[in-house]
């Protein structure tokens, strides 16, 4: 799946986390993660941002989150509507994707 | 056992924190909300948290709502997709007017439900009520599915077509009220009434709640948690209710087991209805936490 | 070595002689006697006034390597502090150890008179904001000492601290040394906590900006105890000291937990005519205070004290003689501090009668039900209120473990989980208060009872409370937020915690 444009979701409330999807000119995922638990979840974060892009079939590009406290259910649909947004697809859910 | 809808607690569907925690405060029914309290920018990121956090939160067994934009919006179609998939137990529709309205919603349903292989029917609906055509076709409304399980009044729309405002007793809704509850039980489903938006005026929303108590309202849509308590409150049995319940169940009980086919209590006679109310409040006493099961 | 509760302590601290690690909570007993302050003859004649700060030092005889001290009843809105230690830095004294009751937010600038060695001992209840994270990330060579209140009086009477000067802000005195809570500018109701360094201290300096006519009476703070006085344009920013009204809190969160708590006070057997209580200043804290009224008001109970920081629902329950007695070691809001100044029977007690295991029966040992929070809790009961969840310092211990082993029935309340933190866990960061002496935690997902409270278990055994193992509060957290991922350490001690009776309960390691 290729980024078309810059998808943003999510906001900076507690218990939330911002989303930026951008293309990525060079091959592969990049994260930027910025957490107030960051010590004790960082890892696991990194890791439902990662595979929520891989069931998405979304393979070049870079996210920047910053993170809140957002449980992973949280992180999952942020990830998913920034993707949305930057495939223009965000009120046609393509449901293969999901 | 007939479920208690005493209180459907609306919840902002684009609020995380608050769709972590709001079946902790014990309300019947939560109401996820992607229509009103959601900007029109923001309509695709509610549809998915809520749908994420539906698929994956462990609301132990509350009956989940979902309130819906209409099939007149660019969103109306995917809310409903990403509702039946996520697996909620009811779809809220918003503004219904006619039969039509429900049915077109229904289709929908069916549709996503046979895609994903879901048992057909297992999602239920619900139609919200909010305009002077609504509540003048509620019959035709409360009877357009078997899917639906109760209609609800919205009355802030409701208020402006009728070119007034809501008041402290609420003369204005009378008619919306009793129709609608009329239509709801002709119909046999839950009738529920509007929200009470003034959260920090306690005693004006406890009057509202024994006025519709009274008029017959299974519950009310409430918009916090500091709702619950109240509405709880007043529609729990009183002692002397639960005694005479407790006892036209006895009385059952031993004609049953007498074989006896005129049941009375006190010299008089004990009906359908009698035992229905009985059985009800009973009910609703345990829920209230006054008596324990098997009492 | 490890103590009683598996905390690894080492045999060497730099503050402590022996070290003695934490065992049970009446396990040590204390000996010798009190220290006694100094004999000094001040003259018919003589002056207690001075005229500038750097003449109060040089007359207290402040030198490097001296220890001084402060209260925290100014608590956001202390300007004291922070003056001293700079008027201190100018005349280039150094190797101060400051023992301050507690700290607060506005202390954050002694993180500059840390890192240029003016300041190289900290001994408090608290700690917070940068200062706390600056030491937390290994800013100071020397561990700080976290004591409770209770602790603290004890340590200061017991010669474990030894004050050389107490730097005390008061919001009114008279040139002699009579000190009150009340001033022209600012009020701050009850000095407990100051009383006890005004008792102990060897040079005692008030440091007031309302200075009166003698005799400033009645006097929290007497003549007999003060060597000088000074007066300044402003001792604390009056918005900072005492907020307007405590307001109830509107948080659904705080309100289910506390209604959690009042349900469980109400069907305790502690609840009856005469019982006594102690609250904190929490949200879901003061919610529990108006909760209970309401009970006690249907059910005609009246509580023959309050105990503790006393905030204005408090002071309304005592007015409408629902409380016969306010025992007052701080007051937390403008309302507390008016009502000392004026009710007769609400009281002013100073830290060691409050909360001291050791001087022949505190007042707290007479406490029924005290209502406590906690950053986090583990499996063992035992609670955290001074490192957050990623090991950083930022909480304060307080009257938290003197009350929760003095009372009878100590309540826990905090939030199963905040934001994706959980509050209860399988081992807590650090331990104020071991699980022994903590009878209940109430989170707003579900109650857990300590397992030794066996007579709770019964009670409540058929409650329609959501009662579960404090291990299924665990779980529970777990499921929602995940396992977190234990915070690394390394070697530096950066904080040493002493129980209130003097053993040492854990240590804070510096965080990576």
């Amino acid at each position: 799946m290729e980024i078309i444009k810059t998808g943003m979701a999510g906001t900076m409330e507690s218990s939330d986390i911002h989303v930026i999807i951008e293309k990525n000119e060079e091959a592969g995922i990049k994260i930027f993660l910025n957490s107030t638990v960051e010590k004790q979840f960082g890892e696991q974060i990194e890791g439902v941002i990662l595979k929520t892009l891989k069931e998405m079939d979304i393979i070049n590009v870079v996210v920047r989150a910053m993170d809140r406290g957002a449980l992973d259910c949280t992180i999952r649909a942020r990830v998913q509507s920034a993707v949305m947004r930057s495939i223009l697809k965000e009120n046609e859910l393509d449901w293969g994707l999901l | 056992m007939q479920k208690l809808r005493r209180t459907m607690m609306y919840v902002p569907g684009n609020n995380p924190g608050m769709l972590t925690d709001a079946h902790i405060y014990g309300a019947d029914s939560l109401m996820f909300d992607l229509e009103d309290s959601i900007a029109l920018s923001e309509k695709d990121c509610a549809r998915l948290l809520v749908y994420n956090a539906v698929k994956s939160m462990d609301y132990e067994g509350m009956e989940i709502v979902v309130r819906i934009n209409g099939l007149d919006s660019p969103y109306g179609r995917a809310d409903i997709e990403a509702m039946v998939r996520a697996g909620v137990d009811v779809i809220r529709l918003p503004k219904t007017e006619t039969a039509q309205d429900v049915t077109e919603v229904e289709k929908i349903i069916e549709e996503v439900e046979k895609k994903i292989e879901k048992e057909i029917g297992s999602t239920k609906m619900m139609g919200a009520i909010e305009s002077p055509l609504g509540v003048i076709n509620a019959v035709e409304i409360a009877t357009a599915s078997k899917r639906l399980m109760g209609i609800a009044l919205g009355a802030e729309d409701y208020v402006t077509n009728m070119k007034t405002k809501r008041s402290p007793g609420g003369i204005e809704l009378l008619l919306a009220r009793s129709q609608i509850l009329t239509a709801a039980r002709a119909a046999g489903i839950y009738a529920l009434d509007t929200v009470y938006s003034d959260v920090d005026n306690e005693e004006g929303f406890r009057e509202e709640v024994k006025l519709i108590k009274q008029l017959g309202f299974d519950g009310k849509s409430i918009i916090n948690p500091r709702q619950i308590g109240p509405v709880h409150e007043i529609y729990a049995p009183t002692e002397k209710e639960i005694d005479h319940a407790k006892k036209v169940m006895k009385a059952i009980k031993e004609a049953n087991e007498k074989g006896a086919g005129v049941i009375s209590l006190n010299g008089k006679m004990i009906d359908k209805p009698i035992v229905e109310r009985a059985e009800r409040v009973l009910e609703l006493a345990k829920m209230s936490g006054l008596i324990k099961e098997g009492e | 070595m490890k103590n009683a509760i598996e905390r690894e302590i080492p045999e060497n601290i730099v503050w402590y002689d022996t070290v003695i690690n934490y065992a049970t909570p009446f396990e040590k007993e204390p000996t010798g006697r009190k220290i006694a302050p100094l004999l000094k003859q001040v003259k018919p004649s003589e002056n207690k006034l001075v005229n500038s700060i750097e003449e109060l030092i040089q007359k207290a005889g402040l030198k490097t390597g001296m220890t001084i001290s402060f209260h925290h009843h100014f608590r956001d809105g202390d300007y004291i502090l922070n003056s001293i230690v700079e008027k201190i830095a100018q005349m280039g004294i150094k190797d101060i150890t400051i023992v301050p009751s507690s700290l607060s937010n506005i202390h954050e600038s002694l993180v500059e008179h840390i890192k240029n060695g003016v300041i190289t001992g900290i001994h408090t209840s608290g700690i917070r904001g940068r200062l706390a994270e600056a030491i937390s990330n290994g800013l100071m060579e020397k561990p700080i000492v976290i004591r409770s209140h209770g602790g603290r009086a004890r340590a200061i009477e017991a010669g474990e601290i030894k004050i050389d000067v107490a730097f005390l802000g008061v919001p009114s005195c008279d040139e002699y040394g009579n000190a009150s809570g009340k001033g022209a500018n600012t009020i701050c109701g009850s000095l407990g906590y100051a009383k006890v360094d005004a008792a102990y201290a060897d040079q005692v300096v008030l440091i007031t900006d309302d200075l009166v006519a003698y005799p400033n009476y009645p006097a929290s703070i007497s003549q007999t105890d003060v060597d000088y006085v000074i007066k300044v344009d402003a001792v604390g920013d009056p918005s900072g000291i005492a907020s307007g009204a405590t307001r109830f809190t509107k948080n659904p969160k705080e309100l289910l937990i506390a209604q959690y708590a009042s349900k469980l006070i109400v069907n305790s057997p502690y609840f009856k005519e005469g019982f006594s209580f102690q609250t904190g200043s929490g949200g879901a804290s003061l919610a529990v205070t108006r909760f209970i009224k309401a009970e006690m008001k249907s059910k005609n109970i009246k509580a023959r004290f309050a105990l503790g920081g006393i905030t204005k629902p408090m002071v309304q329950m005592h007015e409408e003689g629902l409380i016969e007695h306010l025992f007052d070691v701080q007051s937390f809001d403008l309302v507390a501090c008016e009502s000392i100044m004026k009710n007769p029977n609400h009281h002013e007690i100073d830290a060691s009668l409050y909360a001291n295991p050791h001087n022949k029966g505190c007042v707290a040992n007479q406490l029924d039900i005290v209502i406590l929070s906690a950053l986090e809790i583990d499996v063992d009961f035992n609670v955290n209120v001074i490192t957050g969840s990623d090991g950083v310092i930022r909480g304060a211990s307080g009257g938290h473990s003197d009350t929760a082993a003095a009372s009878k029935l100590s309540i826990i309340v905090a939030p199963l989980i905040r934001g994706r933190i959980p509050t209860v866990v399988d081992g807590v960061n650090t331990v104020i208060t071991p699980g022994e002496t903590v009878d209940v935690v109430v989170t707003d997902r579900g109650i857990a009872i300590n397992p030794k409270r066996t007579d709770l278990l019964e009670i409540f055994k058929n409650t329609d409370l959501p009662i579960f193992t404090i291990e299924e509060l665990k779980e529970k957290a777990q499921k929602i937020v995940g396992k977190a991922k234990p915070i690394a350490y390394l070697e530096k001690i950066v904080g040493i915690v002493e129980y209130r009776d003097g053993s040492i309960i854990d240590v804070i390691k510096q965080v990576k």
